[in-house]
């Protein structure tokens, strides 16, 4: 691991909306390639972290790297799924105008999108299977299609790192093996995926790196190795009973 | 003068003229801008800076003893501007939420407004009298130094507007990941904002303060019930506030000089008004008739699922058999017999019916749920 390199290193990281700290002094290193789930109960400050780590939140303290640079530098190594819940869907555009706004971040000020981001964008919709839907307007697509259309975007950001705020809320066991099939195909192509997850039923099928949240980190590492009843309890305070290493 | 002869007058008239040109072209940016302060619902935010900028009138009266509009709108700008950071202000420091923070600054600036607006009627000299129209507006006012104005600013909104098309649309479906993708979101969001109060403030003289902000809803409002495209959604509305300000204008003008701004709010109004009830994809009107022949045809294929159900029981699939085994339960009524045999399901002999193949063939896809 000593000679992997560093997708995202986080030191010292504090987050606190008013008195109550959200993160607490986190330091976390996500090794390139893996596929990682971040897991907690509610209110671990998971999604905190990932939106800390994309600048949406400013942090009290500690830096964030990508690659070793600032964020700010990284952008367009970096691809981001918000959870679908965030948005308002009866906006009045296409699933194909949302995945070409994954066109945006390379393209830049001004500059119109052409061929060669449509092409991009459709790309990405076959690959998640909803290129029939490209001109459905949003608010006729089913929540799992919407998420499909959102894991779309951030394919067509052509990202090193992809983050993804609760990708599997609400859709159903066709769609969660389409996404999950993804993702393993990013991995599989180099890339790093960091997920926050909810079913820790799934979490040795799926993923391959964990991080144990709850305002402060806890554990992170293989899921081989880390995710064991110790570190479920110290992260849920009850005793957690979970099948691992089937 | 009648609609006709306003009509016939308009192109004459050189008032005429140049009154329904500023209403048409204030209601066309009205439009267009209002499509994006509805769509970030921000609705309410134009009502809290038009009632904002009043102060701002009545000051840069105060200061300037001047009166005509491009100083007094000049200050309607600033204490819109200032109204509308107050709110975010308050939105972003404070546990206030926005509806509060608007209600708030709308309430306080304009019992300030007014307050100085009788401070200004006390005053001794007599150039005071005329600044209470920027309350309810008097198009009748309007100058042709004034419609340029507006022009002008007009063709910079749509400038900016078609400059920044995609920052406008992805910052308002998805602000945060608008953000992740590095372009600068506070930039586009008080560009959008200044847009807006740019827009509210050149319609203060004509619809004023209290009304102003219907303008700026309505035709988006309307516009909003005919599209799934923001593109033809901003221009539609465009068009629906530029034809609310001509027609708002005409019936005034024909009828004895009626207050113009409250009656271009009220031909806005008809314009929701029947996009709600017409629009062919969100309508209420044509959202009935889909859900009755929704009902019906549901009605239609629980009969012939029963007669499927009775057919499949016999070798011949077009056995007859008598109308009186069907009741009122199994969808079956006169006319949806009569609907079947049209549609070529079932054949009627008397007083029997017997299944067609066509109709035995659409009764099993439709039991495996092979019909769309």
């Amino acid at each position: 691991m000593d000679t992997q390199k560093l997708a995202v290193q986080i030191d010292d990281l504090t987050v606190a909306y008013n008195y109550k700290p959200v993160l607490w002094d986190i330091d976390l290193s996500v090794p390139e390639g893996v596929l990682m789930a971040i897991v907690g109960p509610n209110g671990a400050g998971k999604s905190t972290l990932i939106k800390t780590i994309l600048g949406i939140i400013k942090p009290i303290a500690g830096t964030v790297s990508i690659y070793g640079k600032p964020y700010s530098k990284q952008r367009k190594l970096v691809a981001y799924v918000p959870q679908k819940g965030s948005v308002d869907w009866d906006f009045p555009t296409t699933a194909l105008d949302v995945v070409m706004m994954g066109t945006y971040g390379k393209l830049g000020w001004i500059k119109r999108t052409g061929q060669k981001e449509k092409k991009i964008a459709l790309e990405s919709m076959e690959k998640v299977g909803m290129l029939t839907y490209k001109n459905r307007q949003i608010s006729q697509l089913s929540g799992g299609q919407q998420q499909r259309v959102f894991l779309a975007r951030a394919l067509a950001q052509d990202a090193s790192i992809y983050f993804m705020d609760e990708p599997f809320q609400g859709v159903d066991a066709t769609t969660e093996i389409a996404i999950i099939n993804i993702l393993k195909e990013l991995r599989k192509a180099g890339k790093t995926v960091i997920v926050v997850h909810h079913d820790l039923q799934t979490v040795p099928e799926y993923f391959d790196w964990v991080t144990f949240l709850n305002v402060k980190k806890i554990a992170t590492g293989p899921v081989k190795d880390i995710f064991n009843d110790d570190n479920l309890t110290k992260t849920y305070g009850i005793n957690y009973k979970v099948a691992v290493n089937k | 003068m009648n609609i006709q002869e306003y009509f016939e007058l308009v192109w004459t008239d050189y008032t005429l003229r140049t009154i329904t040109l500023g209403t048409a072209v204030l209601g066309a940016i009205c439009g267009m801008l209002g499509s994006f302060a509805v769509l970030r619902k921000q609705s309410l935010l134009g009502d809290a800076i038009s009632h904002a900028a009043l102060p701002g009138i009545a000051l840069a009266f105060l200061i300037t003893g001047a009166k005509d509009s491009g100083t007094l709108l000049l200050g309607a700008l600033v204490s819109g501007v200032i109204g509308t950071f107050w709110i975010r202000g308050i939105t972003s420091k404070t546990h206030l939420k926005s509806d509060t923070a608007l209600g708030l600054i709308l309430s306080i600036f304009f019992g300030f407004g007014m307050l100085l607006l009788t401070f200004i009627q006390k005053q001794p000299n007599a150039n005071q009298a005329g600044l209470d129209k920027y309350l309810f507006g008097q198009a009748a006012t309007l100058m042709e130094s004034d419609v340029r104005l507006m022009i002008i600013v007009t063709g910079i909104s749509l400038f900016v507007m078609l400059l920044f098309w995609k920052e406008f649309k992805i910052l308002l479906f998805d602000a945060d990941y608008t953000k992740t993708l590095g372009f600068n979101t506070k930039f586009i969001d008080v560009l959008i904002t200044f847009l807006i109060v740019l827009a509210i403030v050149l319609g203060l003289q004509t619809v004023g303060v209290v009304l102003m902000s219907a303008i700026l809803l309505a035709p988006a409002a309307a516009a909003r019930q005919w599209t799934n495209n923001l593109g033809t959604m901003v221009l539609l509305a465009a068009v629906f506030g530029a034809f609310s300000g001509v027609f708002g204008t005409a019936i005034s003008a024909s009828q004895n000089n009626l207050s113009t701004g409250p009656v271009i709010v009220l031909v806005a109004g008809v314009f929701v008004l029947l996009s709600f009830i017409f629009s062919h994809k969100r309508g209420l009107l044509f959202r009935e008739i889909r859900f009755r022949k929704n009902r019906t045809d549901l009605k239609l294929m629980k009969t012939l699922q029963f007669m499927y159900g009775i057919a499949q029981e016999h070798e011949n699939i077009s056995h007859p058999h008598a109308i009186r085994i069907l009741n009122n339960f199994h969808g079956f009524t006169k006319s949806s017999l009569k609907k079947l045999e049209k549609e070529g399901w079932i054949a009627i002999e008397g007083q029997q019916w017997a299944m067609t193949p066509k109709g035995y063939k659409q009764a099993e896809e439709m039991y495996n749920q092979k019909t769309t």
